[in-house]
């Protein structure tokens, strides 16, 4: 399945490669740098390029390029999967994914890329796993292992590997036992230009970090269940008793993971959080063009909209942007042409506006086409859906845990056109 | 060690020099040192440095006792073994130990790496390892074993047959660990021995939901290939399952479904829309959007209906990629029909003021196709289009004038306005397949533009040689077509633009101008052609027809690598047609041990049956890992008589209802039909005439049977929609020379369809059909069906209900729904001792449920 991996970073250097297999050249890479010339912008390179011999599919992330040599047929996106899942284990171990981090740490990656694949077909991709193959690196541990000589690498065969559960390990302890859950709402929504909606979408998850000794057996249920229409969860979460019952039932991985995530689309059942007014004008004949925007909340709940930042690519036309933001600050990129307006949070008393003029090129015609706002914004305690967590239970452990569950919305996609 | 005394195998004697620290420290006797060195090794070898020539002094460490360092010689080793074969001999023995260690997780890794190290003289030993390793105590052992297959096998394809005898070993076996291992090894090395999976089919099946995400994909890969050579294609048979892959994994699909990986999801259902959508939206991974979309675009060509209600999610967004930007446009193009047409123009409208042009350009080029497509908008795209011509940016007037040119070619007489407007354009647009393509325009339909034509060739013939190719090409095409119908005027034109054109730098220009001028300037030499000229040339043309690109993906397989590319990937292999007959099943039975069970009882049945015609079937809602079905047996089918053969004078027929949805139309019941002819002499037109009905009632009659010989049966079915009432349908059955007349009278049982639901929705819907829409009986059970799985084929067999999921054994549930009214039939069937029972139904239709419930009662007490 898959060959060898080549890592570039954004200055076209490949600063790491693994072959499962026969050694390939490197010069294979030059087909995707070809491609990578070819795009206007990094992420329009093509996943897939195919080669005389081989077929090379990437993914971009971190701005590094994750390069899989394949030679023979193979679903796109089994490769695609795996990837992100490596970046997703760099990440886990090194913090960051970054080419630094992996650099420095070019030996943990090579040990678990061995570990991941073997002859090109995945091996062990499970993190709790493969942390007990391969010890985080940190730096107590390094000192421990410079003074008692003792290694990172595990010497027995981790205990989810053969056991039902694989994705827990045995014999884990805490003295807090903890678990909370975050439930994250993204909300992607268009507006058009005279305000009406014409798509509006929620993607949420629920995120969780349980620290419980032993092997807990949770539920949780909700006191909407039917809110959610399309839902995906992580393997450890009983299919049955959610078909029949509507309740998450799962013995939880140690750590951090995401236990399901759904989506809700109807587009009536949406509350939009935030409202925009704009007059972006352009006159012909004359080098001045008007700007004014207004932000406002409606259906928050009374919950307060914060870390609002407003950001849009205006035409090529505008030379330079002369505004007079009522709270917050705001850039203007003269070279990319991006307006962004940091506005803080949103007091629906004194509603925050960004007025004042832009200044075209002289001479020239008024730009045809208009500026779409994207907006971010964040509401704590709140999940936008309606979706409420009903209870959490525990069996089979003896002890009490402390758990917390917290809401947050936050925008994902969302665009206003004007 | 000797190693430093044989120079002679490193190359290059300076690079020696140069490392000379790190073998010092390999030698040392510290562990620390030597890891010190061997991470710096494996930081040049991932660097892509040369670190060949440590070789030797890597080598001697793999038998380390720290397991860091030997971890690092094992990759060192797997990287260079190839290119010394030799020396990397030494370390043979060593993992030979290592494959008897007592720790499993030692004896896995030597085995992967024994096998990884693609070294030819040691295939015997690899051999002896795999075969060893495969009955190893522990799974996760066996699991390398089959990874280690493929590899000895690519090492040695001779090793084929041994390597076969392996793998049909580890199909056997039972972990879900090495299920997806040794099925990806099966792939590989045998994919055509599909013998060797008869009898692990159904086990396959069970463990599926339980392997791990990647042998998923393997495994569901093979399955579809296994049920193409073994089942027959279920869209002949049963109603229009969109693809068996759909129906078979229904009842494991859910669970796999929910799982996290796109991948999986993508592979396994393939056709289920729904994880399709939410990848398009939920995954934030545009690679994963991508392949996505382009199956999507592929299926919206052939199962419009499946997406058209997620018209939305494929707007585009102004952050989108450009590349993904292109597909949604593509899927929204494939969706557009009469009724959504609107609403996606006035989505177009918004992306050409895009700053995107690539995007724009595509935009255009998509509203054209819309306007090919759907007659009723291609005015207003058209106008649409034409403004767009006054656009500043050249390369939208330039993609909006080919396309108009191609609108344009549907229906010329209506538009000539527009035909000027684009010929004062030739003035300002400089894009060469724009130019071309309004040069074309105006020489083709010259005579809607009479004046403005020959204007247009004389600034053309001023800047002639000034013109891109293709433009020439087309002013030539131009003066030609103007010379045959106007000649007086462009006689001079004419042949100054083919004297430009003999010395024309280009040869393809060069022939056109020698060919053209040959054609319409006769000459005595011309010949008869240039009679002609005028046909040749003024031809009527077809409108070109606007295709989806995606339109022929739909040979390769969806979600594999060649679909993506449009071109057969090495390795790909085709999807088999589905067989004429049906294979032999019985192949796939083996001892069906308790474990196989399902909860509850439920007869375990062989899928292939699922498509033959013998007996109704129903799936139910999976339960674990499962298959849970019920399947009355087709001898349970009651048969009644229509016509006795000696009232029909030899013809005998006899019908039952087959339980199978009606396809023509949901509301009627499926009657079945067979016809026999006992006399000596054909019957002939065999068919339907004078139906009496009962007011509401409705029949679809079944196709004329033409010849029925002497001694043979036939089988025709119809429909019947009975309004859910036992009332008869009458009706006269004729042949050629005889009438009968004949009627159909249905059991209460048949009247209504299987209707799957949770024991939730069960209770819940029971409650809401209390009181006079509940009918409870008690009984005592006979004595043959005291047990569950009695009972659930004694109501089956009565109704045509489905099995509801319970949790308690004292109940059994049925659901279904009338045929026509589709009101829910809820039954009940609660045991006690000693054969007591109780039957509930609920019903909305009192009449129906009474009647029910006397059948019912019937079927259990006797």
């Amino acid at each position: 399945m898959i060959h060898s991996l080549f890592l570039i970073n954004a200055s076209g250097d490949i600063f790491l490669e693994k072959h499962w297999k026969s050694v390939v050249s490197r010069s294979v890479c030059d087909y995707f740098f070809e491609a990578q010339e070819r795009a206007s912008e990094p992420e329009n390179v093509p996943p897939v390029i195919p080669t005389p011999h081989h077929y090379l599919i990437s993914v971009l992330r971190h701005r590094i390029y994750f390069v899989a040599v394949i030679q023979s047929e193979v679903p796109p996106l089994f490769v695609i999967e795996f990837l992100h899942r490596v970046v997703d284990t760099f990440q886990d171990y090194f913090g960051v994914c970054t080419e630094a981090a992996i650099k420095d740490n070019v030996v943990v990656v090579y040990e678990l890329l061995e570990e991941m694949l073997d002859n090109g077909f995945p091996l062990a991709t499970e993190s709790n796993i493969l942390k007990e193959l391969i010890k985080p690196p940190t730096i107590l541990r390094t000192m421990v292992n410079t003074i008692t000589g003792s290694t990172n690498v595990g010497e027995q065969l981790p205990t989810g590997q053969l056991s039902v559960v694989p994705w827990r390990r045995t014999g884990v302890k805490y003295t807090n036992n903890e678990a909370y859950f975050d439930v994250v709402e993204e909300i992607d929504v268009i507006i058009d230009k005279s305000g009406s909606t014409i798509t509006a979408e929620i993607q949420g998850v629920i995120d969780a970090c349980v620290k419980l000794t032993g092997m807990p057996d949770l539920t949780l249920s909700f006191m909407n269940p039917r809110l959610l229409d399309d839902v995906s969860f992580h393997p450890c979460v009983r299919f049955k008793r959610w078909e029949a019952e509507r309740i998450l039932s799962f013995i939880p991985p140690d750590g951090n993971f995401r236990l399901l995530s759904y989506h809700v689309s109807s587009q009536n059942l949406v509350a939009i959080p935030v409202y925009v007014k704009h007059n972006i004008t352009f006159r012909e004949g004359s080098s001045q063009g008007r700007f004014d925007l207004t932000l406002g909340p409606k259906q928050t709940m009374g919950k307060v909209v914060e870390s609002v930042l407003v950001s849009s690519q205006l035409p090529r036309g505008v030379l330079n942007a002369n505004l007079n933001p009522s709270q917050g600050t705001y850039t203007f990129d003269p070279v990319t042409k991006l307006l962004s307006w940091d506005v803080g949070k949103i007091n629906p008393q004194k509603l925050p506006s960004l007025k004042g003029t832009m200044s075209l090129q002289a001479g020239a015609s008024k730009p045809d086409e208009n500026p779409t706002f994207n907006i971010q914004f964040k509401i704590q305690q709140m999940a936008i859906s309606g979706l409420k967590v009903n209870r959490l239970d525990m069996y089979g452990e003896k002890y009490k845990p402390f758990k917390g569950i917290k809401y947050m919305t936050k925008a994902g996609k969302f665009q206003v056109r004007t | 060690m000797k190693e430093e005394t044989r120079p002679c195998v490193i190359p290059g004697c300076f690079s020696a020099r140069r490392h000379d620290d790190l073998k010092e420290m390999l030698d040392s006797n510290k562990d620390s040192l030597k890891l010190e060195a061997m991470k710096r090794i494996v930081a040049m070898i991932a660097r892509g440095k040369n670190a060949s020539d440590l070789f030797p002094a890597v080598v001697k460490n793999v038998a380390c006792k720290n397991i860091e360092v030997k971890k690092l010689v094992y990759v060192y080793l797997v990287r260079y073994a190839e290119e010394q074969q030799d020396l990397a001999l030494l370390s043979i023995s060593t993992f030979q130990r290592g494959l008897k260690d007592p720790n499993q997780l030692i004896r896995a890794s030597a085995l992967r790496v024994l096998s990884s190290i693609r070294v030819t003289i040691i295939v015997p030993i690899m051999m002896l390892a795999i075969k060893e390793a495969a009955s190893d105590m522990s799974p996760y052992v066996r699991k390398t074993a089959a990874h280690a297959i493929p590899k000895l096998y690519s090492l040695d394809p001779e090793q084929k047959d041994q390597l076969i005898e392996v793998i049909e070993k580890l199909l056997a076996d039972k972990t879900t660990l090495v299920a997806g291992s040794v099925v990806m090894a099966f792939e590989e090395v045998c994919p055509e021995r599909i013998d060797l999976i008869h009898k692990n089919y159904r086990k396959l099946c069970n463990l599926l939901i339980d392997v791990e995400e990647w042998g998923q994909v393997v495994i569901i890969n093979m399955l579809t290939r296994y049920a193409r050579t073994q089942f027959l294609n279920p869209n002949i048979n049963v109603s229009r399952v969109q693809n068996w892959v759909y129906s078979l994994f229904r009842a494991v699909s859910l669970p796999i479904e929910q799982s996290h990986d796109a991948a999986l999801i993508y592979t396994a259902i393939r056709k289920i829309l729904i994880c399709c959508l939410t990848h398009v939206h939920v995954s934030c991974f545009s690679e994963v959007q991508y392949v996505v979309l382009q199956n999507v675009a592929t299926m919206t060509i052939k199962r419009r209906g499946m997406f058209e209600p997620y018209l939305k999610s494929f707007y585009i967004r102004s952050t989108d990629p450009t590349q993904i930007k292109i597909l949604k446009l593509e899927v929204l193009t494939n969706l557009a029909n009469e009724t959504n047409i609107s609403t996606i123009l006035r989505e177009f409208q918004t992306y050409i003021k895009s700053m995107d042009k690539d995007f724009v350009a595509a935009t255009i080029q998509a509203i054209g196709r819309c306007a090919t497509n759907i007659g009723e908008v291609r005015d207003t795209c058209l106008n649409g289009l034409v403004q767009l011509l006054s656009n500043r940016d050249e390369l939208v007037v330039a993609e909006s004038v080919v396309v108009i040119k191609k609108l344009l070619q549907m229906q010329p007489e209506k538009h000539s306005d527009i035909i000027k407007h684009m010929a004062k354009l030739t003035d300002n647009i400089q894009v060469p397949m724009a130019r071309a393509s309004i040069l074309w325009l105006i020489g083709e339909y010259c005579e809607h533009v009479p004046k403005i034509a020959p204007d247009v060739l004389r600034k053309m013939a001023k800047s002639f040689t000034n013109e891109e190719d293709i433009v020439k090409l087309q002013i030539i095409n131009l003066a030609a077509k103007l010379y045959l119908t106007n000649s007086k005027q462009t006689k001079l034109l004419t042949q100054y633009v083919l004297n430009l054109a003999k010395y024309d730098q280009n040869y393809d220009i060069r022939d056109r101008a020698r060919f053209i001028r040959q054609l319409i300037v006769p000459t005595e030499k011309s010949g008869a052609l240039s009679k002609y000229a005028k046909k040749l040339f003024l031809a009527l043309k077809p409108a070109p027809v606007l295709e989806s690109p995606f339109k022929d993906r739909d040979h390769f397989q969806l979600g594999s690598l060649s679909h993506l590319l449009n071109a057969k990937a090495g390795g790909y292999q085709e999807l088999p047609d589905w067989p004429e007959a049906a294979p032999d099943p019985s192949v796939r039975n083996v001892e069906v041990k308790e474990s196989v069970r399902a909860v509850g009882t439920v007869t375990y049945r062989d899928t292939g049956a699922l498509w033959g015609l013998q007996g109704p079937q129903k799936m139910e809602g999976s339960e674990g890992c499962s298959f849970r079905r019920t399947i009355a047996p087709s001898s349970a089918l009651k048969s009644y008589e229509l016509l006795h053969r000696i009232t029909g004078e030899g013809l005998s027929v006899e019908y039952c209802f087959s339980r199978q949805p009606f396809i023509p139309d949901a509301n009627m019941v499926a009657v079945q039909v067979h016809f026999t002819n006992n006399s000596t002499s054909d019957t002939k037109s065999l068919h339907m005439e004078d139906v009496k009905l009962q007011s509401g009632m409705r029949v679809k009659e079944f196709p004329e049977i033409e010849l029925l010989p002497a001694g043979e049966t036939a089988t025709a079915v119809m429909g019947i929609d009975f309004c859910d009432s036992t009332q008869t349908a009458n009706f006269q059955l004729c042949t050629h020379t005889r009438k009968f007349f004949v009627s159909i009278q249905p059991p209460v049982g048949e009247l209504m369809r299987p209707f799957f639901m949770t024991e939730n929705e069960f209770k819940k819907e029971q409650g809401q059909l209390m009181g006079m829409n509940e009918i409870t009986e008690k009984l005592t059970l006979d004595v043959k069906c005291r047990n569950e799985h009695a009972i659930v084929q004694k109501v089956t067999t009565a109704a045509n209900l489905s099995r509801v999921p319970c949790g308690s054994d004292k109940e059994c549930r049925f659901a279904g729904r009338t045929v026509t009214s589709s009101s829910l039939v809820l039954v009940t069937v609660a045991t006690k001792d000693q054969g007591a029972a109780q039957l509930t139904v609920n019903c909305e239709k009192m009449v129906i449920g009474t009647m029910l419930v006397k059948d019912i009662l019937l079927a259990l007490t006797q």
